[in-house]
Order: C-alpha cells, then sequence, then structure tokens
C-alpha cells in the first residue's frame, strides 16, 4: 500500500520545518522559562485556583449551551428545507472569523445597560447581565458555538442517510428518528464539536473582558488573569499559563483519535 | 507558453517573499537617525500628549513622533522586556521602578505632572453618587483599576483613607478603560484620575472628592537605552517640563509637578 519513502523536496522541507519550529518554539520556552521551584507556592495562590475554577467551570456551562442549541441548529442546515441556507451557514460563520474584542463590543451594544435588549431587560426585571459570570459564559458560547454547529453539520452531511429513510418508512416521527437514529450516528461528530467549543471557551479573552469585565472569582478567568499578572508579576503569568496549557493538552488528548491518528 | 508562465509566476512570488521580508526587517532602517521618536505613556495622557508632540516635532524638523498608550504597569514591563522604544512616560514612580533595575533608561526620570483621583459617573449620575462611600453600595455597578497599575494603587489608598471597603464590579487593566465603562453607561460609577473626567467631556461627569482622598500622583518620564536617539530622546524629556509642554497640560487638568 505505502510507497516507498523518498526524501522530500527541499522547497517544501524547508517551510515545513519552519512552520513546526513557529508553532512549537514559543511553547518550549515557555516550559524553558518556567519558575519551576516556585511553582508550588504560585499554584497554591488562592487566587490561581479561583481563576481555573472560573475558566473551568464557564466553559463547561458554555459548551452544555453550544451542544443543547448548536445541535439543533446543525440539524436544520443540514436536514431540513431551510429558505436562505447559505445566508444562514454564513451568519454562523461570522463569530468565528470576527476579532472576539468586536463580538463583545456586539454583545454589549445588545445586552449592555444601554443595550438594545438589555435596556428593556434591566427596566422589567432589574437584571443586568455585564459583570456577571453569565456574561462570560455568555461571550464564551458566542465565540465557541460556530465550531460545534459546523462539527456537527459535517457529521451530519456524512452520516448514511439511508438508515434515518428506513427508519421513518417504519413509522417513526422526525423527532424520534432524530433522537434514536441521527443522534447516535453522529455522536462522535458532536463530541468531537464540544471538545473544540470548550478549547476556544477557555481561551476566550477579547469578548470576555469587553463585555463581562475582569474582577476575581466572578469574571476574571485564566487568559484575563494571565493578561494582568503579566503587568506586575511575570513568573504568576508563566504558572498560570502553564496551567492552561496543560489542560489544553488534555484536550488534545480527548480528540486524539481525530486529529494525531495516522489515517 | 506553459513554462513562461511558471517562471513570471516564480518571480512574482520571489518580489513578494523580498517585499515581506524587507518590510518586516527594514522599517526605518534607512531614514537619518534620530527620524522616529517612539513614545509608549501611560493611558492617562492619551488626550495631552498628541499636541505636545506636535510642538517638538515643529520644534525638531525631520522627526516624527510616535504615541503609544496603555497600563504604566504593562508598558513598563515591555520596556524591560525590550519593546524598542524612545520615551516612557508612566503614572507612578513606581511603576518606573522594573526599567530603571533592568537598565534600560538613560539618565534620571524627570517628574514633569501630577494628577489626582476623582470620581467620574455617567452625565445625570443616575446612581446618586456623591463620595468614596458609594464604591461599597452592592446596589451600584463600579469600575476601578486593578490594584497592578497605577491608578488601582491610588484606588486602594483613597480607599483606605476614606475608610470605605469598596465592592467593584470589574477591575479594568488602565484607567482608560474604567473610564470607557462609565462613558458607556455600563457601571453607575469608576474612580478615574481628573484629568480623564475632563477629557471625557459631556459624557461623563465628575464627583470630586475631598483633598485627603484625592491621591496626587507623581508622572515621570525617563529617556529610553534601547532607542535609535537618545540624545534626541533625552530632549523630548526635557520638553515635557517646557512652557509649551506645561501649559498643554495644565489645560488637560494636570498639575505642575512639584
Amino acid at each position: 500500500m505505502r510507497r516507498t519513502r523518498r526524501r522530500p523536496p527541499a522547497v517544501l522541507l524547508a517551510p515545513g520545518v519552519l512552520a513546526l519550529a513557529l508553532l512549537v518554539l514559543p511553547l518550549l520556552a515557555l516550559l524553558l522559562r518556567a519558575p519551576w521551584s516556585a511553582l508550588p507556592r504560585l499554584l497554591r495562590e488562592p487566587a490561581v485556583g479561583e481563576a481555573l475554577r472560573l475558566s473551568l467551570g464557564t466553559a463547561a456551562v458554555a459548551t452544555g449551551l453550544c451542544v443543547l442549541l448548536g445541535v439543533p441548529l446543525a440539524w436544520l442546515l443540514a436536514r431540513a428545507d431551510l429558505p436562505g441556507r447559505a445566508v444562514v451557514r454564513a451568519l454562523v460563520t461570522v463569530p468565528l472569523v470576527l476579532p472576539p474584542v468586536v463580538g463583545g463590543v456586539a454583545l454589549l451594544l445588545l445586552l449592555g445597560r444601554r443595550g438594545v435588549v438589555g435596556r428593556p431587560l434591566e427596566a422589567l426585571t432589574g437584571l443586568t447581565l455585564p459583570f456577571t459570570p453569565a456574561a462570560v459564559v455568555l461571550a464564551e458560547t458566542f465565540v465557541a458555538l460556530p465550531f460545534l454547529v459546523l462539527a456537527v453539520e459535517g457529521a451530519l452531511r456524512g452520516a448514511d442517510r439511508r438508515y434515518e429513510e428506513v427508519a421513518a418508512t417504519l413509522g417513526g416521527t422526525r423527532w424520534h428518528v432524530f433522537r434514536t437514529v441521527t443522534l447516535p450516528l453522529v455522536a462522535p461528530g458532536v463530541a468531537a464539536g464540544a471538545v473544540l467549543s470548550f478549547a476556544r471557551a477557555l481561551g476566550e479573552f477579547g469578548a470576555t473582558i469587553t463585555f463581562a469585565g475582569s474582577f476575581p472569582g466572578r469574571t476574571q478567568t485564566m487568559p484575563l488573569a494571565i493578561y494582568l499578572a503579566l503587568e506586575t508579576d511575570p513568573e504568576a503569568a508563566i504558572a498560570l499559563s502553564l496551567v492552561l496549557l496543560l489542560v489544553s493538552v488534555a484536550v488534545l488528548a480527548g480528540l486524539r483519535e481525530r486529529w494525531t491518528a495516522v489515517r | 507558453m506553459t513554462r513562461g508562465r511558471t517562471v513570471t509566476r516564480r518571480r512574482a512570488a520571489a518580489v513578494v517573499v523580498v517585499a515581506a521580508v524587507a518590510a518586516l526587517t527594514g522599517c526605518a532602517a534607512d531614514e537619518p537617525a534620530g527620524a522616529r521618536l517612539v513614545v509608549l505613556a501611560a493611558a492617562s495622557l492619551t488626550d495631552v500628549l498628541p499636541p505636545i508632540a506636535e510642538q517638538f516635532e515643529r520644534t525638531h524638523p525631520g522627526t516624527q513622533v510616535v504615541l503609544s498608550f496603555g497600563g504604566s504597569a504593562g508598558l513598563a514591563q515591555s520596556v524591560a522586556a525590550g519593546a524598542p522604544a524612545d520615551v516612557l512616560a508612566v503614572a507612578s514612580p513606581a511603576a518606573l521602578q522594573v526599567v530603571l533595575d533592568s537598565g534600560d533608561s538613560v539618565g534620571e526620570p524627570v517628574v514633569f505632572a501630577r494628577n489626582s483621583l476623582e470620581i467620574a459617573v455617567p452625565t445625570g449620575n443616575p446612581g446618586a453618587v456623591t463620595g468614596l462611600a458609594d464604591f461599597a453600595r452592592d446596589d451600584l455597578d463600579l469600575a476601578v483599576c486593578a490594584a497592578q497599575v497605577p491608578c488601582g494603587a491610588a484606588a486602594a489608598s483613597a480607599f483606605t483613607v476614606a475608610r470605605v471597603d469598596p465592592r467593584p464590579d470589574t477591575l479594568e487593566q488602565d484607567v482608560r478603560a474604567v473610564l470607557t465603562k462609565v462613558r458607556t453607561g455600563e457601571v453607575d460609577a469608576g474612580l478615574v484620575y481628573a484629568t480623564d473626567v475632563r477629557a471625557a467631556g459631556d459624557d461623563v461627569e465628575g464627583v470630586t472628592l475631598p483633598p485627603a482622598q484625592r491621591v496626587p500622583a507623581d508622572y515621570p518620564a525617563v529617556a529610553l537605552s534601547g532607542g535609535a536617539s537618545p540624545d534626541l530622546a533625552a530632549d523630548l524629556v526635557a520638553a515635557l517640563l517646557g512652557a509649551d509642554a506645561q501649559r498643554e497640560l495644565a489645560a488637560a487638568g494636570f498639575l505642575p509637578p512639584l
């Protein structure tokens, strides 16, 4: 099956190696410069645990929201007779290419205290979103949702529709077929999308700091804590970065079947 | 035919690569020394430095002053980490220490202005804020600088003096971020510098503090050794104390150095 190995052409080898170096060397520097001896002390700081708990918690809730809302949207895109499907898909993709800080400004204009929806919301219920963990979750969901929708839509398109058709001819309602046939079929796609969403939510910075502000234990997630620590205590920033790197590697391990496996 | 096109494409690709490399590495290399002065400055200087820089460009023909603003602590850290800049102007002597320690400065820092704290509220003062005591109220949304930046350190001193245990909702990375939260009406009050209240014009109102709570802050500037022209940088630092610059600073609400 496999052809005999041949030396790759230098034209491809050189930029390829350079690309790999560009991706790997910064992380290597992070490990080299890590204040290993001070690490246990730095990581025991209550502020670190606080930021990590907040980050994992909000990212988990955001991922849950993504699955809850994103799977139905993906199904609509892949299976329903949606008018203007191409436009809808393009709209779903926008947050993916939009700078997150722009997303934060947009969320503020919609849900801030003077926002299009935020102002009547406060007038009616007295609730305001900015500066709450809910705002963090919302910002993270905004940036992470497209990852899930696109992953699940791809899985739905790749799934064999004959199973669903057979189930339908046997008298299953569309909801029953979706629940018992479609969902199990695309479960790996949903899982991969969820992991990607979680990773994206965990790294969210721009939309969060713009829309949710920054307060320890409430809205100051790991990336925000790292950025702030860099102002005065670079060692603490490196320690926090290591924790986030570790979590990211764990996420990658969760994806290994998909991305690191040799096909 | 085909061959010719390939060659043309290759040539085009080579031109793009060369242009990109030149753009990345060339920059100011060909310009005469001292043509470009990079000034990193505290966020609270955002509105007052541009006219001062223009004055300097007029009195030093051929010189271009490039300004970049941010949180003082972050700017000082980036200079200590090797950011290429000629002058650093920050909102507290403490923030400058890391640059003095790392040996990236030339000559002594010069205090060129002072500032004091003031409460900024959205126009109409929806939260009916009258003083620092209101920062302990849970029913208000409040913004303060993070303790790591000078305005946050000053705020902490002010709250100590006023014996107030503040309950802020967000700790911002620089004073202009606090001002923005007030301007957009997302918070009922923010603790900023008196000059920020003035710079925001009609968007915000100021609530002045009793003198003991104003926590006057010194603004030092220093020439940096990493810059292309330390002499010109020293000139700019000296110019900050000149009559023209002091007039601009006073007009923006800054106090003269002691």
